[in-house]
């Protein structure tokens, strides 16, 4: 019942998104997020939609997968279209008592729902393509220059790749213990809302306790090995750039001049 | 009153690109009085079997009933069915939650309805039963107590309510042998006295040897063997190290005697039973 949950789930592959450097797929999301607030005609947002399209075909990844990156969101993406529908003022398409679509908010709607959809693909291309070791690298790396700043850019990097490399142990260990509760006849799924959080108390304590005591056999593994955090420390895997990325980088700057010169003149 | 297992097929992930068939077409039916070893090796499917058992999981094809009701129904009758079967997973003591140790026993009970002083009597006879004594220990804190004190503990807490079946995964793992003497003759107590049907997952042969009366080896999801112990390591030794299973050590120096010439006894389970039977070859 848990395992279903594929926020941020690294799939495994060897397409050219998959081979980039985290940092250039980083910058790159962030840059084409931005740019995509800026895209507004109907042009712009066939562009837009052609190469999100065209970068999802490139990551080889399995349709069904970016679908589920966008199932749990659908509650937000269906309000964002409801607001834009029913809310804005314009010519009247069609009306019953006070409420009425009108032809402006039917557009903004769509639009605005496409932005979003975008950002989320977009983001969840870049979870899906990079193992999350490589993505808490590519991060660290991209704060150094902050570090002189008094960011932990090290210790912030570490805490991630924990707590991800964590996510998925945890939700095992629920599992585990929620079914050895419903063996002793547990009931974590009936009755009233204050029953059903009363009902949480024998998971929660022992997911507590197991979280504590892993996170002290953890110190302990690490300390034992000699981690003094990131001072000095030498990678086994050094990340580099290479051409893919200059292509790769200069095809999206490209692309988001072109969102901008389509904006300016009003295409 | 048996558990019958037809054709049950369990598929974890189905759906998603990490699908896994663990279990494929088992056909099973557990009777009652009977103490079942389950062996084979690690991811050949035995947790996912033995949570069919009492419905924490329900087969993607096929179905379990216990006393002929479907386990995956959702009547009154087959939560009820569900209960008859008690479950000890891996590290039972993880589960433990309460302030004290009489009231983490008491969680079971208290669920299944009882009423007070039904509850406080299973929990005596419960923390008696696993040798923790009622009063130095029922109102004390369960995380103060030692590794195998805490899995007695949490045994407790599942046989406190009283099932007619009891499903053990592993119990003995991370013990050390004096703990899992003290577990394991718990265990055989509680089907020799009460009559509870075990179900005992282990991978270590000679537990289950010294115990099973019917041994169940899987292998890759399916039943590989299913028998009396003696007579699968008697005959079938090969397909056993085959799947990744050891004889025990006792059943691996009888046929070694046997094939220098000695002919021991290969029924032998102890290493009493072959000194017993090396006399006899003497005194002959
Ligand atoms: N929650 C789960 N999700 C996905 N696959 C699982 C899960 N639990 C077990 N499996 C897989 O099912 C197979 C059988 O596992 P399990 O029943 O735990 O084996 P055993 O108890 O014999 O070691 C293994 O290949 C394991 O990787
Ligand atoms: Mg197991």
């Amino acid at each position: 019942m848990l395992g279903n949950i594929t926020i941020g789930q690294y799939f495994p592959g060897d397409s050219l998104l998959h081979r980039m450097d985290p940092r250039t797929k980083i910058l790159a999301t962030l840059i084409y997020i931005v740019a995509i607030f800026f895209a507004q005609t109907v042009v712009s947002y066939l562009f837009v939609t052609a190469f999100t399209v065209w970068v999802i075909w490139m990551s080889k990844l399995p349709v069904r997968l970016l679908w589920n990156a966008l199932k749990p969101l659908w509650i937000i993406i269906v309000f964002t279209l409801a607001i834009h529908v029913f809310t804005s003022t314009g010519t009247v398409l069609w009306q019953w008592s006070f409420i009425h679509i009108t032809k402006e908010g039917l557009q903004m709607g769509v639009l605005m729902t496409a932005r979003l959809v975008y950002l989320i693909l977009f983001s969840s291309l870049l979870t899906y393509t990079t193992s999350p070791i490589r993505l808490t690298d590519g991060i660290e790396r991209l704060l150094r220059p902050f570090q002189r700043l008094g960011v932990p850019s090290h210790e912030l990097a570490m805490m991630m790749t924990i707590a991800l490399r964590f996510i998925p142990t945890l939700l095992e260990e629920t599992d585990r213990i929620m079914k050895a509760q419903e063996s002793r006849g547990a009931d974590f799924t009936t009755g009233s809302l204050v029953k059903r959080a009363k009902s949480m108390v024998p998971l929660l304590v022992p997911l507590f306790i197991s979280a504590f005591r892993r996170a002290d056999d953890l110190a302990v593994a690490m300390e034992a090995r000699c981690y003094r955090g990131g001072e000095g420390r030498t990678r086994m895997k050094e990340l580099c750039y290479t051409r893919l990325d200059t292509v790769s980088m200069s095809i999206l700057i490209l692309v988001v001049l072109i969102i901008l010169v389509m904006r300016f003149y009003a295409v | 009153m048996p558990i019958v297992l037809d054709s049950v097929t369990y598929t974890y992930g189905q759906g998603t690109p990490f699908e896994k068939q663990a279990l494929t077409g088992i056909s099973l039916t557990i009777n009652e009085g009977e103490f079942i070893g389950i062996i084979g090796h690690t991811g050949s499917g035995k947790s996912t079997l033995v949570q069919h058992l009492n419905g924490l999981l329900h087969p993607t094809e096929g179905q379990v009933t216990v006393n002929g009701i479907n386990l995956a129904d959702k009547t009154e009758e087959a939560k009820q069915s569900r209960h008859m079967v008690g479950m000890v997973f891996q590290y039972p003591e993880h589960q433990l939650f309460e302030e004290t140790i009489a009231k983490d026993i008491a969680f079971g009970p208290t669920n299944l309805g009882l009423t007070q002083e039904e509850i406080e009597q299973r929990v005596k006879d419960a923390m008696d039963f696993v040798g923790l004594d009622y009063k130095t220990y029922a109102d004390r804190s369960p995380f103060h107590l030692s590794g195998g004190q805490m899995r007695r503990v949490a045994i407790a807490g599942v046989v406190a309510m009283k099932p007619k079946y009891l499903v053990l995964d592993e119990p003995s793992a991370g013990l050390d042998p004096a703990g899992r003497e003290e577990i394991f003759a718990e265990i055989m107590r509680l089907h020799k006295e009460q009559g509870v049907t075990v179900i005992l997952v282990s991978h270590n042969m000679e537990d289950i040897s010294k115990m099973a009366t019917r041994l169940l080896v899987i292998d890759d999801g399916k039943v590989l063997l299913d028998g009396k112990p003696i007579d699968i390591f008697m005959k079938y030794r090969e397909t056993l190290q085959k799947a990744g299973v050891d004889v025990p050590p006792v059943s691996q120096l009888t046929a070694y005697l046997n094939q220098r010439g000695l002919p021991v006894s290969e029924e032998a389970i102890t290493v009493d039973d072959v000194v017993a039977s090396i006399e006899s070859l003497k005194k002959r």
